[in-house]
């Protein structure tokens, strides 16, 4: 049998590392308070003492630390992100997480030492393109796009040397990663550029009798009737009136759960299991990292056959956006 | 899952709410500011995000029991406003229930919201430094009580 996959679990904060530690996650990944990360928002994420907090506590318990830096150096600004590279290296990180490739060329000539893996903001969806950052910077996983079917997850990882890290559970989105500018599109800044998709100084949420409409940069994305749940105010999860019809004309609010197809993540030989959600609370990490911990303990019981129980997916759906959970990409019938 | 103590989803009866908007609103508000002051004062509000409160005006309203508080933050201290002539900056209106299992860290505020058990309005920049600001609060932990058998059944 394969190794179980290890438990990665995100920490915008570090009630929420020290959640996902105490909950079973393998290791955390974080981000630092600034716009090198892809969860740049007010009030997120770790500064350079509570990520020593953050470090400490989870290497106390023998757990890992994932440092993202996977936004793009901005013109004129390419010192900001070599600093942050510096920086995580000083901080001792088990690893970074980097999508660029002038900033994986500087981490790995800089670094050499240093174990450096490539985000999903990377792109790179084929063997070819995790073997070419292999050879050229040395990384030693890449985390997979969520537009690939369970069977392409496998054809890359008998490909590659490199561990293949999926996406396990969280909220989906279009699944562009690293290519998406919707969020540019409306507003002029998306998570590429500034770190954040549909920033919230362009969101405004405006009660109504009877409804709430969600504007962004003034376009409006949907309006909820007071018995309907909301969602996230991105272009992507909007609902528009097209040709008449006023749906969700882009994809519905969802959540992303692989708890159903765990037997044959662990077959295929996937390194890592990445659990969505910098931005979400301490709660959140808790519930997610410890039904997923359960499950994935039960995939190496051994002595009875895998089952999904009804308390994990009633825990998972609590948490879903949209209250609705799919196997996205992995279990899609077309390529 | 967990045998853990969990706050349940309740809604207090209709008769409260009328009862308690005509009680003085004073009380619970300087209760809520008083907190607020000595979380700062234990230094488990992160300054950098406390700078960004500086004048802004909050209002917080618990559905059901009526309960309404105005503040803001000036100088260093959380301040009770009692009255208000412009709109909040930042206003939460939510059931009692769900503002203890925020606080008990036992459900998400994003689901809450997207459920429309937690209501925000008005500046959202701010409303997500604030939510995050209070995930960010690192709770002294109390003492540890003993655990009772049938916890452990």
């Amino acid at each position: 049998m394969n190794p179980l996959p290890d438990l990665v679990c995100p920490a915008g904060s570090l009630p929420a590392l020290k959640a996902a530690v105490d909950n079973g996650a393998d290791a955390v990944y974080l981000g630092f308070k600034n716009d090198t990360n892809a969860r740049n928002f007010a009030g997120l994420n770790f500064d350079t003492k509570t990520m020593a907090d953050g470090i400490r506590y989870a290497h106390g318990k023998g757990r890992e630390v994932l440092l993202a830096i996977n936004t793009f150096p901005q013109a004129g600004r390419t010192g900001d992100w070599h600093k942050a590279v510096d920086a995580a290296v000083d901080l001792g990180v088990d690893a970074i997480i980097l999508a660029d490739i002038g900033l994986l060329d500087y981490a790995t000539h800089k670094h050499p030492q240093q174990r450096l893996h490539l985000s999903v903001q990377g792109s790179a969806t084929s063997y070819e393109a995790i073997n070419f950052c292999q050879r050229e910077f040395g990384i030693r996983r890449a985390v997979l796009p969520r537009v690939l079917t369970l069977a392409q997850v496998e054809h890359v990882i008998n490909r590659t040397t490199v561990e293949i890290e999926v996406f396990g559970f969280g909220s989906l989105c279009v699944m562009n990663e690293g290519r998406c500018w919707l969020s540019s599109y409306a507003c002029g800044e998306s998570p590429n550029t500034v770190g954040a998709c549909s920033p919230a100084k362009y969101v405004k949420w405006d009660k109504q009798p009877g409804a709430m409409e969600t504007r962004l940069n003034g376009i409006l994305i949907d309006r909820f009737g007071d018995d309907e749940a909301a969602g996230y105010p991105t272009l992507c999860k909007g609902r528009f009136d097209v040709l008449g019809e006023t749906y969700y004309a882009l994809e519905e609010p969802t959540s992303l759960n692989v708890l159903e197809i765990l037997p044959e993540i662990l077959k295929i030989g996937v390194r890592a299991i990445k659990v969505e959600g910098r931005q979400r609370s301490p709660a959140y990490v808790t519930q997610v990292t410890r039904t997923l911990r359960a499950a994935l303990d039960s995939l190496c019981d051994g002595n009875e056959r895998f089952h999904v129980k009804p308390a994990w997916q009633a825990e998972l759906a609590k948490v879903s956006e949209g209250n609705q959970a799919t196997l996205g990409a992995y279990n899609r019938p077309w390529r | 899952m967990s045998n853990a103590f969990t706050i349940p989803k309740f809604q207090l009866p209709g008769f409260i709410a009328s009862l308690g908007q005509k009680l003085p609103q004073w009380p619970h508000a300087l209760a809520l500011i008083a907190s607020l002051n000595v979380a700062k004062q234990m230094k488990l509000l992160p300054e950098d995000s406390l700078t960004e409160l500086n004048d802004k005006l909050f209002f917080v309203r618990v559905r059901d029991t009526g309960g309404e508080a105005s503040f803001t933050y000036r100088n260093g201290t959380f301040r009770p406003v009692f009255r208000s002539e412009r709109e909040p900056d930042l206003a939460f209106s939510a059931n009692l229930s769900a503002y203890l299992q925020l606080l008990a860290r036992q459900e998400d505020p994003d689901t809450l919201f997207f459920n429309r058990e937690l209501e925000i309005t008005g500046d959202t920049e701010l409303g997500l430094l604030v939510k995050n600001m209070l995930d960010a609060v690192e709770w002294p932990t109390l003492p540890r009580l003993p655990r009772l058998p049938i916890a452990d059944r």
